[in-house]
Order: structure tokens, then sequence, then C-alpha cells
């Protein structure tokens, strides 16, 4: 089989981090629009008109639209022959951080020096999944702390049921507050182990907004999240208002009859994800964005 | 709710003036300074050393800017607010030792720092989260930097900014915190929440 070379990974890497730091994916920016027109009070309204403006700025000048660009976070899905990918993405992301440019964020966790280039041990971190397409998948998050630090976890009892996971939920939401940058996205997993439960919480912000769980079991449960939580009043920018939530997803995995992990992914309203489908001949696709002209 | 076009340095009697709910715009300087500068600075000050810049003479910002090099100096890319209540530790000290009167950021701080505000004469003036190219847009220069081994994001930015705005007084000098108000509204949105969900 023929191979997809390094240096087409690498532009298209660098492409990936370029689109998801300046513009957001339509079905993100469609929510925004619907929750600005259904916002009432002078704050929230204020809130949601700042966003929208900063979207068409930072579409307009090509520039990130927040200065926090994140950590980057990388789900590959594995297809053809291709060379050492941990070592090209590595190598797009030094390169898009100082042609983009992205923040350099990536600090060691204990002496906190910053390399300046956003590349660490185990940074960026990515998934690697086993694929059968003809095709190479990459889809970069790159994720802002503000959002990222509001996460939580926890290994509840099996007697508390469906019942812990929805307590779990709402005060998740009532600790975070105004501080990840609502109207959020909420990434829940539930079930796995707890590395498995947190991934799979970030797993489902990865999903687009109005897609629903196939278990319809979990797609009832995020609608009646959904539907509970989202009035909740903490509102945009946690200045009060109708709407608190973009989303609530949820992906679950089996888990030990001993065990009822749950865990919270939060995701600010900037819910920048971008991939593209890069195939044998050279063609690539981008699956959340438009280049220019298309 | 009323408008208003603060030149920096902002008075004591013009901070105290401000009411939460209030829109504000800024014109004059403002130094960002985030976790590791906070702690630097009053590392400094505890050892009797002079810090680089006087937070009291223009608005204290947190924020970790994009920079970009450009030739000797740097051009501001984006500059949006970084979530403040990481600072909730260091910033009523830091109020106290800076004279710091003016603090940007988003999501609001604790009461303790809202004591501070109102024993010292500050507020906290929020702007939107994640904005950062309209909060650059605002930013005529950057008149210099401190602290570079910090980091880009956690070094001391000096920007000078104009009509920087809209920024929402969310916690004024009387102790009032738009916050807290919201806050109690929540409360009572939590119990019904919680009658829907059965829990």
């Amino acid at each position: 089989m023929k191979s997809i070379p390094d240096a087409l990974i690498e532009d298209t890497v660098v492409e990936l981090l370029r689109f998801a730091v300046t513009r957001l994916p339509a079905d993100v920016e469609r929510a925004l629009e619907r929750i600005y027109g259904e916002e009432t009070e002078a704050a929230s309204k204020m809130q949601m008109k700042a966003i929208l403006e900063n979207l068409e700025l930072a579409k307009k000048t090509g520039t990130p639209l927040c200065q926090d660009t994140g950590i980057h976070v990388f789900f590959v899905r594995l297809g053809p022959k291709s060379g050492d990918l941990e070592a090209i993405i590595r190598k797009a992301v030094e390169r898009g951080t100082k042609e983009i440019p992205l923040r350099p964020n990536a600090v060691h966790p204990l002496t906190r020096k910053n390399p300046g280039n956003n590349l660490g041990i185990h940074m960026p971190y990515i998934y690697f999944e086993p694929g059968t397409e003809d095709y190479l998948e990459i889809t970069v998050m790159p994720k802002g702390a503000g959002s990222e630090n509001m996460s939580q976890m926890a290994m509840l009892t099996p007697s508390s049921g469906e019942k812990g996971v929805k307590e779990f939920a709402l005060s998740t939401l009532l600790r975070a507050g105004g501080n990840p940058c609502p109207p959020v996205l909420i990434g829940m997993g539930i079930g796995g182990s707890a590395d498995i439960c947190m991934g799979l919480a970030k797993k489902a912000l990865l999903r687009p907004l109005g897609s629903h769980n196939p278990d319809p079991a979990v797609a009832s449960l995020e609608k009646t999240l959904f539907e509970a939580l989202n009035g909740i009043g903490i509102g945009p920018m946690g200045l009060g208002g109708k709407n608190t939530l973009l989303g609530f997803h949820i992906e679950h995995a089996f888990c030990h009859t001993a065990s009822h992990p749950v865990a919270i992914n939060i995701q600010c309203w900037a819910a920048r994800r971008a991939t593209a489908r890069i195939h044998p001949d050279g063609k690539v696709e981008y699956l959340t964005h438009k280049k220019e002209g298309e | 709710m009323t408008e208003r076009h603060l030149d920096l340095p902002a008075s004591e009697s013009d901070v105290r003036g401000l009411r939460a709910g209030d829109i504000v715009y800024l014109t004059g300087t403002l130094y960002t300074a985030r976790d590791e500068a906070h702690m630097r600075a009053l590392e400094w000050i505890k050892e009797g050393k002079a810090i680089p810049v006087d937070f009291g003479r223009g608005a204290l910002y947190h924020c970790g800017p994009i920079m970009k090099k450009e030739g000797e100096g740097w051009k501001i890319v984006a500059a949006g607010p970084t979530t403040s209540s990481r600072m909730n530790g260091l910033e009523a000290e830091f109020i106290e030792k800076t004279g710091a009167r003016l603090v940007i950021g988003k999501g609001g701080m604790n009461k303790a720092v809202g004591e501070a505000m109102r024993k010292f004469g500050a507020a906290y003036l929020a702007f939107t989260g994640g904005a950062a190219v309209l909060a650059a847009q605002r930013v005529r220069k950057v008149a210099g930097v401190h602290w570079l081994d910090l980091g880009m994001p956690e070094a001391v930015w000096v920007l000078e900014a104009e009509d920087f705005g809209p920024l929402t007084v969310g916690m004024d000098a009387e102790g009032k915190s738009l916050f807290e108000e919201v806050a109690k509204r929540i409360d009572k949105n939590a119990a019904e929440a919680k009658k829907r969900l059965g829990i």
C-alpha cells in the first residue's frame, strides 16, 4: 500500500490547528447565534454580542479567537501506512505555535518551566485508534484551561444509580459557575474504569451539537440533564441568563459490576475542534471547516 | 446602570463611584498578571525588593496574551481575560500591597477579595471570556514586558489601551457583587432542577 508523505500530514496538521483556533465549526456558531437571540437581559445579551463580534473579527483577521489556544489533544484514526505520526504531529505543533501563532501553554507540571513551543513529555497528547479505512483521520482539540480546570470525576457506588449521576452533574455545574466561560458544552463519561471514564467525557466533546448517544437509555439521560440544567441561571459568562449550556453529551462504556464511574469534562463556548481525512492519493478532506473558495 | 469612560490611573473616588452593573471603558495602562506574577510580586514585596511596575498607576488585567515579536517590539495578537478565581487566595494581599484599584478578569472573585476591595477602594471589572481579538483591538501599543522568564502567558505585559471594554462592574467598592446576586438566583433554580431530576 502507498504511504502518505510525512510533509502532507505535517502541513495538514498545521492547517487543522489554524482552522481550530481561528474559526468555530458551523454547529457551534449556529448554537451561539441562537442563544444570542434567546437572551433577553442586558448583561447576558452583551456577553453574547461580544462573543459573536469576536468570532467575526477572528475570522476576518485570521487570528486566534481566544488567547488561550489550549494544550493540544489529538485523536488519530489510523488508516494507510504512514510515517512516525507522533514525531510529525509534534513538528506541526511547534510550527503552528510560531506560524499561527499559538500561545505557548505547555509547562513542566512541577518546575512550571515553559519551553515556549507547546512541546513536552506526553504533550501534545495523541489518542490513537486503529481503523480499517483507506484514509488517515486526524482531529485536533485545542483545550483551554478555564473549562478544563472545572472538570470532575467520581467513583460512585452502583447503588447510587442514575440518581448519583444526576447529583454529580448538578454539583459539578454549580461548582464551575461562571469560571469555564459559559455557555458550555458538558462532556460526560459513564462507566469503564477511572481513566476510560474521563477519556470518554473528553471524547463526548467532539460530537457535533445536536447529536445524540445511539443508546436510547443514554440519549434519554442526555436530554433530561440538558433540559433540567440549561435554565439553572448561570448564564453567559456567569452573569446570569437563560442559557448556560451548548449541549450535554454522554459517552458510555461497560464497567465492572462493582463500579459506577462518572466523569465530566467541560468545554467553554469556544468549542474548538477540527478534523481532516488524508487519502493516499494526496487528497485532503476537511470535515469541520471549509477551505477558502470551497 | 450607567456607562462610564475612565482615564487611568483612576482615583479612589472614581473607583468608589462605580456601581455593580455599570459599564466601563478604560483608557490608559493595563498591566497583565496571572498566578506566577502575583506570587513573584508578593514574594519580592515581602523581601523588600522593588517590583518593576506600579499596579496602582493603571489597571491589573488577569490575562495571558498571545504576542508576536516584531523587530525590537511586540505586537499583540489576542488578549482576552483569564479565570480570576485562580487568584482568589492572592488578590486581597496584592490589592493591599500594590495599590491596584481596578482588577479586570472573568468569572468573578471570592468574598475575601470583595472585602479587600471595600476596604482599599477597588473594583472588579468583567470582560467577556474568550473575546480575545475584540480585546486586542482596544490595545494601541505594547509598551513593554517584565518577567518574561515566567513564559509568555505568565509575564507582566504593559499595554496601552484605548476605550478598553465594554467591561461590566462585577464587584464594587461597596461590597456589592453581581456574581453573588446571580448565585442567589441559581440557588433557587437549583432547587427546581433537583425536583425535575428527582434527586
